[in-house]
């Protein structure tokens, strides 16, 4: 256990020294697309019926944010690591996937909370949002956190490079996280979009926090949560299996 | 008694290349043991199969009698490495890097722990830069954390992957001081160096790797008797008479060497050459060493 407890001090350690650039910027940077589309689409039929754009965009923004910064903290992390070589100090001790696995995950989703967190408050600041169910704030916040820490474990594992680990977040992560729903409800799609935006899981994580706080979403509830439930699983059964076979870690 | 490393037909193959040939050592428990050989012999490639970062393909590893795959937490609590490149983690300071290393081998904080890690940074000269974050050191103070690192957890079997490659006198001097006094105390130590007087001078045995494959493996004193002698060589510029000249073993411009059975023999070889009528300009005795052993076996 003190092996698992000390990875997982370390990683919280690593985005904690340099807290400004990972938790606040992303803050701030969720606070500018508030203000700037909350003003630009005010008048939109984007959001759900009977919300303000501004209060439907923030929990679509807190969960963005969310998801970017668990994937950017354990692949970040595990890249810094293999590139500089110091990956050797957390392979020659007695750790198993379990530690790797749950330290690393465990971190990113104390860092994508806190995000989550800061984007939030600064969102009341400008709107008011209601929390309608909060079971359902926390169970989409930790299993959306913890599925793109994985997420962000494969492709540190996967990436030899730093260029490689941008493509992966910049052509995977981010079309996916931006077309989920983020900034509008899929309903105000044509049915063609609507029917591409059921294929993206990520959709499932944004409408099922969003139901936490206005108590409505495109799709049932259920649905969202098996289909979160079910992608955290099977990510995280594959990312224990790479780090248990050494993946591009022991040749 | 457990053998402290035990290699059983060890084989990695990259491709084409047998990087590990059927490597077959055995190191003792408490035994100061050399491992030696050009570079591309495989010293890394067991060492890392050893520790774990490397898989070999065939054969067996063991680490105090504990299989490096099937029963790795024991073997790897069991083995502390210093690996061969100089690498940091620049978010941290010295002494966190130590306590964080202790902690990944399960030891948590306690007063015996921060004592042994002060006693390693008062072994190592890195007292005055306990506090200091890595990226502030130099290349020797980082790779004396290195040091300090593999020793934090006490492993019993602990290996030196070059440790003094690019180091200065002084730290050769600090760190040899030190890694003596831990053997000493009963630890296992393997050393991989191309500085082979500090193999010779330091190690009870030796394995010579070439090409994957162990090419020798006997005890440093054997191995000189068997491939290296005391010699003498002296200076002439003359030409050397006949008789004199067939006597000689290797005769290099005005250097010629002859063969000594033992220190005793010097004065009767010089009056042997006096009465031959040569005078030496210079003499120098050689006693002999590991580089005539290596280049030997690995020309062989």
């Amino acid at each position: 256990m003190t092996g698992f407890l000390t990875l997982l001090t370390k990683e919280i350690l690593r985005f904690w020294k340099v807290a400004f650039q990972t938790i606040a910027a992303p803050v701030l940077t969720a606070l500018l697309y508030l203000l700037i589309f909350a003003h630009v689409m005010a008048e939109s039929n984007a959001a759900f019926r009977g919300v303000a754009y501004d209060q439907f965009l923030i929990p679509g923004l807190a969960m963005m944010s969310m998801l970017q910064n668990a994937f950017a903290n354990t692949s970040s992390s595990l890249i810094q690591s293999k590139i500089t070589g110091n990956i050797i100090f957390i392979l020659l001790p007695p750790l198993t996937h379990w530690d790797y696995y749950f330290a690393y995950v465990i971190a990113a989703t104390a860092r994508a909370l806190a995000v989550g967190l800061g984007v939030f408050l600064v969102g009341v600041l400008v709107a008011h949002v209601p929390v309608a169910h909060p079971w359902a704030i926390l169970a989409f916040a930790l299993l959306g956190s913890g599925l793109l820490a994985a997420l962000g474990l494969i492709a540190g594992l996967w990436a030899e490079k730093f260029d490689q680990l941008a493509a992966f977040q910049n052509f995977i992560v981010m079309p996916l996280t931006f077309l989920a729903g983020v900034f509008y409800s899929i309903q105000s799609l044509p049915p063609v979009w609507q029917a591409v935006s059921r294929c993206n899981p990520f959709f499932y994580l944004i409408d099922g926090f969003r139901y936490g706080f206005f108590g409505q979403s495109d799709v049932a509830i259920s649905l969202s949560l098996s289909v979160t439930v079910l992608s955290f699983l099977c990510l995280s059964a594959v990312t224990l299996y790479l780090i248990k076979s050494g993946y591009k870690l022991r040749h | 008694m457990t053998a402290a490393i035990e290699a059983l037909g060890v084989e990695k193959r990259y491709g084409s290349l047998a990087a590990l040939d059927g490597v077959s050592l055995e190191v003792r428990e408490g035994e100061f043991f050399a491992l030696l050989g050009p570079n591309g012999a495989g010293k890394t490639t067991l060492i890392s199969a050893l520790a774990g970062l490397t898989r070999a393909d065939h054969g067996t590893l063991k680490v105090m009698g504990h299989d490096v795959v099937t029963d790795y937490r024991a073997a790897r609590r069991a083995l502390g490495i210093v690996p061969q490149e100089i690498v940091f983690d620049p978010f941290f300071s010295v002494v966190e890097t130590l306590r964080f290393q202790a902690g990944y081998f399960g030891l948590p904080r306690t007063r015996a722990l921060d004592a042994w890690i002060d006693e390693l940074l008062a072994n190592l000269a890195l007292t005055d830069k306990a506090d200091a974050n890595m990226r502030q050191l130099s290349g020797g103070m980082k790779r004396r954390v290195l040091v300090a690192q593999a020793l934090v957890h006490k492993p019993p079997v602990i290996v030196l992957d070059e440790p003094t490659a690019g180091v200065d006198v002084e730290l050769r001097q600090t760190l040899w001081q030190f890694v003596r006094r831990l053997n000493a105390e009963g630890r296992t130590i393997l050393l991989t160096t191309h500085y082979l007087e500090e193999a010779q001078q330091l190690c009870t045995r030796i394995a010579m790797l070439k090409q994957g494959r162990v090419v020798a493996l006997d005890t440093t004193q054997h191995l000189l008797t068997a491939f290296s002698e005391r010699v003498l060589r002296v200076e002439v510029a003359a030409t050397l008479p006949a008789p004199v000249a067939r006597e000689a073993r290797k005769s290099e411009g005005h250097w010629h060497t002859f063969a000594l059975h033992d220190t005793t023999e010097v004065e009767s070889r010089l009056r042997w050459l006096r009465e031959a009528g040569v005078t030496p300009s210079a003499i120098e005795v050689s006693e002999p060493d590991l580089e005539d052993v290596f280049v030997k076996l690995m020309h062989r």
